[in-house]
């Protein structure tokens, strides 16, 4: 029987990927024909979504962007299979935007069936666990340590250091939290891997469970993301149900559970201590460090807390060894990133790369520029509290301290390119107001400071005093730097001084209008 | 959840309610999940839920008031039949999410965060749907689109009962 793999992640349904599936199961179905449709994550190419492929002698051939209306036509070419078509792109791992990547923590994302946990294990699924239970769980750490993986939610943190704390911490209640919580406007990853390789992140979790002896694990995932609350949520009841999460995982003589928590539309949640405050069901607000989490964490106990692609990438780490991982990447940004291609860009969608790919590849050769067609004018990098990066600074590589140094951040690795469209005064009034309207109000300078930068902007654009605003501006951007309680008021300064720095024209305000009497 | 089946909101009651908190009562945290849940089940946080939550929760009616206005997701009266979402964050606004939007408003002759005056539909903006290489997009009633044009929008807008 013919075998057809489909994506039924979100991006892929957002253009249509269900209508192509409905369309070729009806079409098949009144032709008398079995089709076997296997709904996948995505690979990541979101230009070519939906991107319909097909089981062959010669391995999976792919097809896309396909719609609804190609299917009578395309039927034909899969069933030969893998016959000519106008949308046939040949093996999808030999493009080019493929071929190039080095997918560590993406390996299986796009290729299995996401609600299979014996298809997980067919590629490679559960051989880090393995390894770590023959380890043991201080051996386990310190393989984490010695990989070098940073948090990959933004902060850059040494996940190894989190997990020795934890680990250190005594024989008491502790807890494993992944942050889900994906709001960085540009990145998807997180959402890419919930939808597309669940138990991936499961194992993960679950090799951080037994490394630090917590048997409990939270996960909290934004509503933004209904698809991958859903996916997620099917992952762990099917573990469950295999005996890879409860009372004795894969019969290794511990307990580990997840359960599934939602977030109800906060940005702030995605800071990790106010994510833990939601989770116990209180305002999203941050709480001071320290204690830092590690010691007093969710429900005051030491809790382990990272992002999803922190925890995902950790089987890869024990499965091929700490060094192997590490060969990876430049200075002390070691691995690989899922870096996500967002926005005004021709070849959008998810890259993961070596650290040390610079911005200007990633841009102009991985991405073709802007899907416009017109000139990349700026580059946000690193969500809403990221900096814009003019097409001058792009021999940045990507790496935590490259972009620190040019006064930036990679934060979650989203890259969102803009054309020469793009009015940067605009852009930098939007970050001040979404920090206003997503500020916890804990702390002054974040609550007050972003309504205060709004209106500070607005008399710039408008021409009042547009010098003395400009300096005024950056004052409070100074103040908000470094008196702010967390990254929302604290790293909203990147994009809006990072804009008025490298696009002052955007910034000279409209020539007063003299009254003509 | 959150819009993704088309099920009517059912008429507030206090025996409902008080079945739906005590799934969640001996939750650890269990107050967010509750407010989930509730909202499918009414549409929206009616007033009177707040002193049940405090109830059985054990905590004041200014907290819980608290944690249901902190959350964007909590309505405190029901929307129209139809919720949508419109991504109004980076990625989107550099695929021309501003004009979407203006054109949406325009359209249904309501500003963002409004509902028509026929109760059909609540017109909001959205942070991220995690769909930032197809954009813009937006999701209405927990159905994601991408690569949205004004025509694209309106065709989705007119299927809207």
């Amino acid at each position: 029987m013919t075998r057809l793999f489909i994506p039924a992640d979100a991006a892929a349904l957002a253009v249509g990927a269900d209508d192509v599936a409905t369309a070729l199961h009806a079409a098949a179905t009144a032709r008398g024909l079995s089709l076997t449709i296997v709904r996948t994550g995505s690979r990541g190419l979101f230009w070519l979504e939906p991107l319909v492929e097909v089981e062959t002698p010669d391995g999976r051939i792919g097809y896309g962007p396909v719609s609804a209306e190609d299917v009578p036509g395309l039927l034909d070419a899969l069933l030969l299979p893998g016959g000519p078509h106008p949308r046939r792109l040949g093996r999808p791992a030999e493009l080019p935007f493929l071929k190039r990547q080095t997918r560590l923590t993406f390996a299986r994302c796009g290729i299995v069936d996401p609600r299979s946990i014996e298809d997980y294990r067919a590629h490679g699924g559960y051989a880090g666990l393995e390894r770590a239970l023959s380890l043991g769980p201080a051996a386990t750490v310190e393989e984490v340590l010695a990989s070098g993986l940073r948090g990959r939610g933004g902060a850059g943190f040494p996940t190894g250091i989190k997990w020795k704390t934890v680990a250190a911490t005594g024989p008491a209640q502790k807890y494993i939290v992944c942050n889900a919580d994906e709001g960085d406007s540009g990145t998807f990853s997180d959402r890419m891997i919930m939808e597309g390789d669940p138990f991936v992140l499961i194992e993960g979790m679950t090799i951080a469970g037994f490394a630090v002896g917590a048997t409990k694990g939270f996960i909290y995932i934004r509503s933004e993301y209904p698809h991958a609350v859903a996916a997620f949520a099917e992952a762990v009841r099917i573990a469950r149900a295999k005996g890879y999460l409860g009372a004795n995982v894969m019969d290794g003589g511990f307990a580990f559970d997840i359960e599934v928590r939602v977030g109800a539309g906060a940005y702030v949640c995605g800071e990790e201590t106010a994510l833990l405050d939601s989770i116990e069901g209180k305002r999203g607000q941050v709480r001071p460090k320290p204690p830092l989490p590690a010691h007093e964490g969710l429900f005051g106990k030491p809790t382990v807390i990272n992002n999803v692609i922190s925890f995902a990438s950790v089987p890869v780490v024990l499965s091929e060894g700490a060094a192997a991982y590490k060969n990876f990447g430049m200075g002390r940004s070691r691995g690989t990133m899922p870096i996500q291609l967002a926005g005004n860009v021709k070849y959008g969608g998810l890259f993961e790369a070596a650290f040390g790919v610079t911005l200007g590849e990633l841009v102009e050769d991985i991405g073709g520029g802007t899907l416009t067609g017109r000139p990349v004018r700026a580059v946000q990098v690193g969500g809403p509290l990221g900096a814009y990066f003019p097409p001058s600074l792009f021999d940045t590589p990507f790496d935590y301290e490259a972009f620190a140094a040019r006064d930036g951040l990679i934060g979650h690795g989203g890259v969102v390119v803009f054309d020469d469209g793009v009015d940067m005064a605009a852009q930098a009034r939007f970050a001040m107001e979404f920090c206003a309207i997503e500020s916890c109000g804990k702390c002054t300078p974040c609550r007050i400071g972003s309504t205060r930068g709004v209106e500070v902007i607005d008399r710039i654009r408008s021409g009042q005093r547009a010098e003395a605003n400009r300096a005024v501006l950056a004052d409070l951007c100074n103040t908000m730097k470094f008196g702010s309680l967390c990254a929302l008021g604290g790293f909203t300064p990147y994009p809006v001084m990072s804009a008025m720095t490298h696009f002052p024209e955007d910034f000279a305000g409209a020539p007063l209008r003299v009254a003509a009497e | 959840m959150h819009g993704t089946d088309a099920r009517p909101p059912e008429p507030w009651s206090v025996a409902r309610a008080e079945q739906v908190i005590a799934r969640h009562a001996t939750t650890e945290g269990g107050l967010l999940p509750a407010l989930h849940d509730l909202q499918d089940v009414f549409g929206f946080i009616p007033d009177e839920a707040v002193r049940l939550l405090a109830q059985a929760f054990n905590l004041s009616r200014a907290e819980v008031h608290g944690v249901v206005t902190f959350y964007h997701d909590f309505r405190r009266s029901l929307p129209g039949r139809h919720v949508v979402k419109l991504c109004q964050a980076e990625a989107c606004q550099s695929m021309g999410s501003r004009c979407l939007r203006a054109h949406a408003c325009e359209r249904l002759g309501v500003a963002l965060g409004d509902t028509t005056a026929d109760g059909r539909v609540t017109l909001e903006a959205i942070y991220c749907l995690g769909l930032c290489a197809t954009a813009p997009s937006a999701m209405i009633d927990g159905r994601v689109l991408g690569r949205l044009t004004p025509a694209r929008l309106d065709a989705a807008l007119e299927t809207l009962a």
